[in-house]
């Protein structure tokens, strides 16, 4: 039955333009810190592949199954903290912690996810949310790693690599983010072909339908909740080894949460490329808004934020990328 | 632990109680007629709290004077948000609606913040102030009138949607959108109405809190989370439980400042939250 199902074409194949775009567009990720070589540049684009990571992460649960989770910033903020606070107090490399940062964040998932998911549409929604604002407030009390004014982590100059930082360039920093994310893209790519990922899907469309053909519900969303939060956490791990402080008002603060799913949202959540279109909008808005205006600049991304949301969830709620694949669908059936 | 200390925080989380229920009932109205959740609710207070102090400031007009102002533009601006934006959002999927309503929250915020800075202001000298001493017990003045406004509005409107024909006809048009258009209901004339009323709430809450509250850009965010709980605890659409719960929700967060610690006080409420849904999913009284 998998077979058949991948076999199928749910809509059909993108024009041969539309390969050698993708093609070209992979070819300039590997080619682009050395054709911008501005430190900004770099760091414009290692927020960019963080933010799409996240997004997606968003877009496992929500997308995929139907979940609208308005607390992943708790997981960003388990990655960060896990290898940060091993790393400082342990001296252990943030290598291990990312490995450990998954696996507290996937356990976190279970313990969140086994009695919240349950909850269908607004209510799960506002339980994250509130679930995320209280381990915020946790974390903000808690001496042992910081309470409120956060860590630093300890700079270190010898063995980049193993201790993943980098003083001299943001290069190798790009190279991480463009793995990290590509990783968790094929992950979901594979995911989404999967027999968990067309399960999720039919569960997210048909709750009722999906459960009479044998669909064990509750599990299902707490495994794709888990894949999220892992995920999500790994984006925390890397973001804390690059700006290397962790405050928990920035890391568990609900913005996160929200903008990772204005990211997908706008792309188009449930797609594949929707998450990466959001956050190539959505942050560089933010990071030269912040240039041009100074330090109002703040206010005026979000200001920006705001309505560009509003108005794709009035008028395009399927995301700027449908636009695009209506156009390809309508070109392939003219005849 | 002195009980006149634990009957000070019951009767002053109380209190605030009555205002956490009239800003989840606006809330609880909107949900029950359109099942929309309002996720800006918390920042059209904010703005209720920031007219009434420009009314203040430019006018010199007391807080309780410009009350009926502030909940006039509150009602206004709950008619527009209505005809503007959530009768686009009725057609859209959930995730659609819940971003909606989110994004325009984030804008008014940053709007807020860009217009008038992040500072907490005060109105100085409003014409309640100072407080009340009842046996041992100290209750501040506006806050025990504000108080005593919550609970006249929440007769108010209950007297509005259970005795008159307009009321009733929003109660049919919650229970049931066709059957109530088959019977001659004009929907879009109540759900704009419904947004009047709900955000008029709004507004006087705001009002009211700005006497004895501070006013700055993110303060809609706090009192918008224990809505939620409010709502959830009261039933999405049942008035009355919303203010119930409110003042549920008042003593609890209260009692629990005062018994644990301080900071954690939000948390108990929370966990209150996912107590009920999870165990009780139509909230403490169900739906009206």
């Amino acid at each position: 039955m998998l077979k058949t199902a991948l076999a199928e074409r749910l809509w059909p194949r993108p024009p041969l333009w539309m390969s050698a775009l993708g093609a070209a567009a992979i070819a300039l990720l590997i080619v682009y810190p050395f054709v911008f070589t501005a430190s900004f540049s770099h760091h414009l684009m290692i927020l960019i592949l963080l933010y799409a990571l996240m997004a997606q992460s968003w877009n496992v649960v929500a997308g995929l199954s139907g979940q609208i989770s308005l607390g992943q910033a708790i997981f960003f903020g388990i990655g960060a903290y896990s290898s940060s606070v091993l790393f400082a107090k342990y001296a252990i490399t943030p290598w291990a912690g990312l490995l450990v940062g998954m696996l507290l964040s996937a356990l976190a998932a279970i313990a969140i996810g086994v009695p919240t998911l349950r909850l269908r549409g607004h209510y799960f929604a506002i339980a994250t949310l509130l679930i995320g604002s209280s381990v915020q407030i946790v974390f903000q009390r808690w001496d042992w790693v910081g309470a409120a004014s956060g860590l630093y982590v300890p700079i270190e100059r010898t063995a980049p690599f193993f201790y993943l930082q980098f003083h001299t360039s943001k290069v190798p920093y790009y190279y991480l983010a463009l793995g990290a994310a590509a990783a968790g893209y094929l992950v979901v790519w594979k995911l989404r072909r999967s027999r968990l990922g067309f399960r999720l899907q039919a569960l997210r469309d048909d709750p009722d339908a999906a459960a009479s053909l044998g669909i064990a519900i509750a599990r299902h969303k707490v495994l794709a909740f888990m894949i999220s939060a892992a995920m999500m956490s790994v984006a925390g791990t890397f973001y804390a080894q690059y700006v290397l402080v962790l405050d928990p008002e920035r890391l568990f603060s609900t913005e996160i949460s929200i903008i990772v799913l204005l990211m997908s949202v706008l792309g188009g959540s449930g797609t594949l490329w929707g998450p990466a279109v959001g956050a190539a909008i959505l942050v560089p808005l933010s990071e030269y808004s912040r240039i041009w205006f100074g330090g109002t600049g703040r206010t005026i991304d979000l200001i920006i934020y705001g309505i560009l949301i509003l108005l794709v969830c009035m008028w395009r709620p399927s995301g700027i990328l449908s636009l695009l694949e209506e156009r390809i669908r309508r070109r392939a059936t003219m005849p | 632990m002195s009980g006149e200390l634990i009957l000070q925080a019951v009767i002053s989380g109380l209190l605030m109680g009555l205002i956490y229920a009239l800003v989840a009932v606006g809330l609880t109205l909107i949900f029950g007629l359109m099942e929309i959740v309002n996720f800006a609710h918390g920042e059209f207070l904010m703005l209720a709290m920031f007219t009434a102090f420009w009314f203040w400031t430019l006018a010199g007009l007391d807080p309780m004077l410009s009350l009926p102002f502030v909940v006039i533009l509150l009602a206004l601006a709950g008619i527009l948000t209505q005809l503007g934006i959530i009768q686009r959002l009725l057609k859209a999927p959930m995730l659609a609606q819940i971003c909606g309503t989110f994004g325009l929250g984030i804008a008014l915020r940053a709007v807020a913040q860009f217009l008038w800075t992040p500072d907490f202001r005060t109105i100085a000298n409003p014409l309640i102030a100072g407080r009340v001493q009842i046996g041992p017990i100290f209750i501040g003045q506006p806050q025990l009138i504000t108080g005593g406004v919550c609970l006249l509005s929440f007769a108010a409107l209950w007297w509005f949607v259970t005795r008159t024909e307009t009321g009733l006809g929003l109660q049919a048009t919650a229970q049931d959108r066709q059957a109530a258009a088959v019977m001659g209901i004009a929907t879009e004339r109540m759900f704009a109405l419904g947004w009047a009323i709900g955000l008029g709430c709004v507004g006087i809450a705001g009002t009211m809190l700005s006497t004895f509250y501070y006013i700055f850009p993110e303060v809609g965010t706090n009192f918008a989370l224990l809505a939620y709980v409010a709502v959830a605890l009261g039933g999405f659409g049942n008035i009355l439980g919303s203010l119930l719960a409110g003042v549920l929700i008042g003593i609890v967060e209260s009692l629990g400042g005062l018994l644990l610690d301080p900071s954690y006080k939000t948390l108990i409420v929370f966990a209150l939250y996912l107590a009920v849904v999870i165990l009780r999913p139509h909230g403490l009284f169900g739906r009206f």
